[in-house]
Order: structure tokens, then C-alpha cells, then sequence
């Protein structure tokens, strides 16, 4: 009776598909040296293994129709979004922007924490299985740059990943909590 | 004078994919990937060049130029523009899906001896190449030149109804989605031959930047039996991908043989 109490608590553990999990990222954009300095547009999403996107997790890029500087007309300020090229051709292109609770504005410089419920969107429902975070940044008058972590989904003890980026990106770290 | 043969050498070069082998026809558009909404603009370079893609040889005529929108309507070319090395125009982009830019020629030239027995040439269109030949002339032969300039550009989500081919002469068709290359990966394409797969042909892609490297870096394919190639693109950057062959019926009731020619600009992504 007690080995099927403990067996029934153990087959509940890990039957258990994501409940109570949840991720805890951060991302960093990096404080850059340069003459002229434009927020990067930056995408974070997750992508199964055939490179299909399973979430968009965040896009920040400017939603409004900005003034270019130089001429003083006004753009559109999806205009640049192709530029976060990966983005792009696996989710951005079939969407209908903004993205309720994925699109934001830019962010300046520094460390950015971004936290998700396995329950809640954009987690909910994400299948068992292997996948990748992958953040793209994209800077007007300056680089591209793509990161990526692999992880697998859920996870069945707390975990902490990370990868370096080097010049658009620093340092990513993906937090996952069972 | 001078002008009247230069034209005729341009025409010729246009016109002949073969002659045209040391000149390459392009068009170059200034993005292929593009996202803003249903309002966008691009400008196109039209050129016949030896290096690529340079403009150093002959602007590309823009008479046989087709814009043929996502949903299958024809776009007018806007601020066509004639310049000494190149012809430029833009395409005011509004609907989302992808856009087939191309520049197509339906050319003939003409050998024959005259009433003196005298070996001259002729040159033309299809239409007019006839008219051209004089009453008389002996040992007549005609040679068709149908020949395709194209490129495509895509504003969001890519589609293909402007990519149906129409059955004439030597066609690109897409497989991999025109606007959807990167460096690393591995792309699929079809050349129909009026409509019906080219099989055995030489397929060549050359990417743009010549002047700054010795080597060509040429890329070359042959068709399969239902036409169709693969090319791995090593580097990002545009590519001029080429291919003509001989085979085929002429169209033209008086041709003896028909040369079909078809460059495509491809913009592949880092």
C-alpha cells in the first residue's frame, strides 16, 4: 500500500506535464560605444527542432510610425522588422502585428528579466519535447546577431542554461523551474 | 553610325542568350524581403554588364518589362529612369505576397545572301523579322531568341500565383520559395521548356561582387528529367543564376531553330 502511494506520487511527478512550471529568462542588451545609437529590435522565441517557431515568447521593435531623422518623413516602424531575418521567415510574416502580449517597444541597453507560467500563454500548451530559445537582435546603422540555447520541455528539476552573445547580445540565461 | 551599330550590338546582346553569354542581363532590385504592411517601395537597376553587378556595359531596354503582382495583376513600373549604364524603375509594392519582375524579349535574327549573292544578316523581333529579309534572298535562315530578365521580391508572407509559368519558352520556376534563401541551405528550382519540365540542362549561378575577387565562385547544376535542380549556397549575396539551351519547336512559323534563354537575380540571406 505505501510502494503504491509512493509509486502513485512519483508516476504524478512526472505524468505531470508542466503544471507549475515556469521559465525565468534574461536577456541582455549590451551598453555599445558607437556614434549613433538606435535601440536593436529584438525577437525571443522558442523553435522545435525543424525550426518550426512553438512560441513567440517577445518582440520589441517600434510599433508606431517614427520620423527618420534625416529626412523628416514619416516610416513605419515595421518597416525594419524583416531585419530580424530568421524572425521573419518562421513567424513574423504570418502574423498580424502587434502580437497581444508578445510585441512591446524597444528597450534601451542592460539586463531585461522575462518571466513565463507554463500554464499561461505563450507556454500553454506546449508540448513535451526538445526545443530551442533563440534571441535575435537586429540595430539600425549596426549589427545582427542570433543566439540560441537548446533546452527540453518540461523540465524535470530546476536548470540553468546560458549562452554569450558578442557584439548585439550579451549574456542570455534561461532559468527553467519544474 | 556609331550609335545606329551600338544600338544594334545592344539589341543583339539583349536579345541572344548565347551572344549575351559575356554580358549578363539583370535586373537588381533594391530589397527582396520586405514588411511594411502593404505600403512599400523598392527601385530596380536594369543592366547588361560583365561584371556583376556592376553597370559598365549597356543599359537593359525596358520594353518587355512584366510586373506581375501577388494577386496576378499587372503593376506599372513608377520613375523609370534612362541612364547611359543602366535603366532604373520602382515598384510601388501594396499587396502582401510575392512580386515576378521581368524583362522579356521574343527576338529573331536572319542570315541570307542577296540578289548579288552577297552573305548578309538581319535582325529583329519576331514579328518584324520577315519584313526585314528582302524580296529574293537566297538561303534564308531564321533563328528565334526568346529570352527572360527576371527577378522577385516578396512583402510578407511569400505566395506563388505570380510565379505560374505561362507555358513559353525557357521558365524559372520556383520550388523553394524565391524569397526564402539563406546561406547554408540548400535551394530547389525547375526550368520548364514551353511549359513541359527542360530536362539536361546547365544551370549557373554566379554571386555578385566579382570585381572584388579572382575567382568566378561559379555554381553549377544540371536539370533532372522533370527539370528540376538544387543549389547549396556557400556565402550570402545576390546571384545571377543563368541558363539557355537550343531545344525545343520555334514558335515563330519561319525559324529554322529557337535558342531560350532565363537569368534570374536571387537574393540569399545570411
Amino acid at each position: 500500500m505505501r510502494m503504491l502511494a509512493v509509486s502513485a506520487l512519483l508516476f504524478g511527478l512526472f505524468a505531470l506535464p508542466a503544471g507549475a512550471a515556469s521559465v525565468d529568462l534574461t536577456v541582455e542588451i549590451p551598453r555599445l560605444d558607437v556614434a549613433e545609437y538606435h535601440r536593436p529590435y529584438v525577437a525571443v522565441w522558442i523553435e522545435r527542432e525543424d525550426h518550426a517557431v512553438a512560441a513567440n515568447l517577445a518582440v520589441w521593435y517600434q510599433a508606431k510610425n517614427g520620423k527618420d531623422a534625416k529626412s523628416g518623413k514619416s516610416e513605419s516602424g515595421t518597416k525594419w522588422l524583416a531585419d530580424l531575418r530568421q524572425w521573419w521567415r518562421r513567424s513574423g510574416r504570418e502574423q498580424t502585428l502587434p502580437i497581444d502580449g508578445v510585441t512591446g517597444a524597444t528597450r534601451p541597453a542592460g539586463q531585461h528579466q522575462l518571466h513565463f507560467d507554463a500554464g499561461k500563454p505563450p507556454l500553454a500548451g506546449l508540448p513535451a519535447g526538445s526545443y530551442k530559445l533563440v534571441v535575435e537582435a537586429a540595430r539600425e546603422e549596426g549589427g545582427h546577431e542570433l543566439v540560441a540555447v537548446p533546452f527540453a520541455w518540461p523540465p524535470q528539476k530546476p536548470e540553468h542554461l546560458s549562452a554569450q552573445g558578442e557584439h548585439e547580445l550579451g549574456a542570455l540565461r534561461l532559468d527553467l523551474n519544474p | 553610325m556609331k550609335t545606329l551599330a551600338k544600338a544594334a550590338l545592344f539589341a543583339l546582346a539583349a536579345s541572344f542568350p548565347l551572344l549575351a553569354a559575356a554580358h549578363k542581363a539583370f535586373l537588381l532590385p533594391s530589397a527582396t524581403v520586405l514588411s511594411d504592411g502593404d505600403d512599400a517601395w523598392i527601385t530596380v537597376d536594369a543592366a547588361v554588364s560583365n561584371d556583376l553587378f556592376e553597370f559598365n556595359h549597356f543599359p537593359l531596354a525596358l520594353d518587355g518589362l512584366a510586373i506581375t503582382a501577388p494577386d496576378g495583376a499587372r503593376v506599372e513600373p513608377e520613375n523609370v529612369g534612362n541612364g547611359k549604364w543602366r535603366n532604373t524603375f520602382d515598384v510601388h509594392l501594396t499587396h502582401q505576397g510575392t512580386y515576378k519582375i521581368a524583362v522579356s524579349t521574343d527576338g529573331a535574327f536572319a542570315t541570307y545572301e542577296d540578289a548579288n549573292g552577297e552573305k548578309k544578316r538581319a535582325r529583329g523581333d519576331a514579328a518584324t523579322i520577315a519584313q526585314r529579309i528582302p524580296a529574293g534572298a537566297k538561303n534564308v535562315e531564321i533563328t528565334q531568341a526568346q529570352n527572360t530578365v527576371e527577378t522577385f521580391v516578396t512583402l510578407g508572407k511569400p505566395n506563388d500565383l505570380a510565379l505560374k509559368p505561362s507555358g513559353r519558352g525557357l521558365e524559372f520556376v520556383p520550388v523553394t520559395a524565391p524569397n526564402d534563401l539563406f546561406a547554408g541551405e540548400t535551394a530547389s528550382f525547375r526550368f520548364l521548356l514551353d511549359g513541359k519540365p527542360a530536362a539536361g540542362i546547365k544551370v549557373s549561378a554566379i554571386r555578385g561582387g566579382t570585381r572584388y575577387r579572382d575567382a568566378p565562385d561559379e555554381l553549377t547544376a544540371t536539370t533532372d528529367a522533370d527539370g528540376k535542380f538544387s543549389l547549396t549556397w556557400p556565402v550570402a549575396g545576390p546571384y545571377w543564376l543563368s541558363a539557355s539551351t537550343e531545344g525545343g519547336t520555334p514558335t515563330l512559323a519561319n525559324a529554322k531553330t529557337r535558342r531560350a534563354g532565363c537569368t534570374v537575380t536571387l537574393d540569399v540571406l545570411p
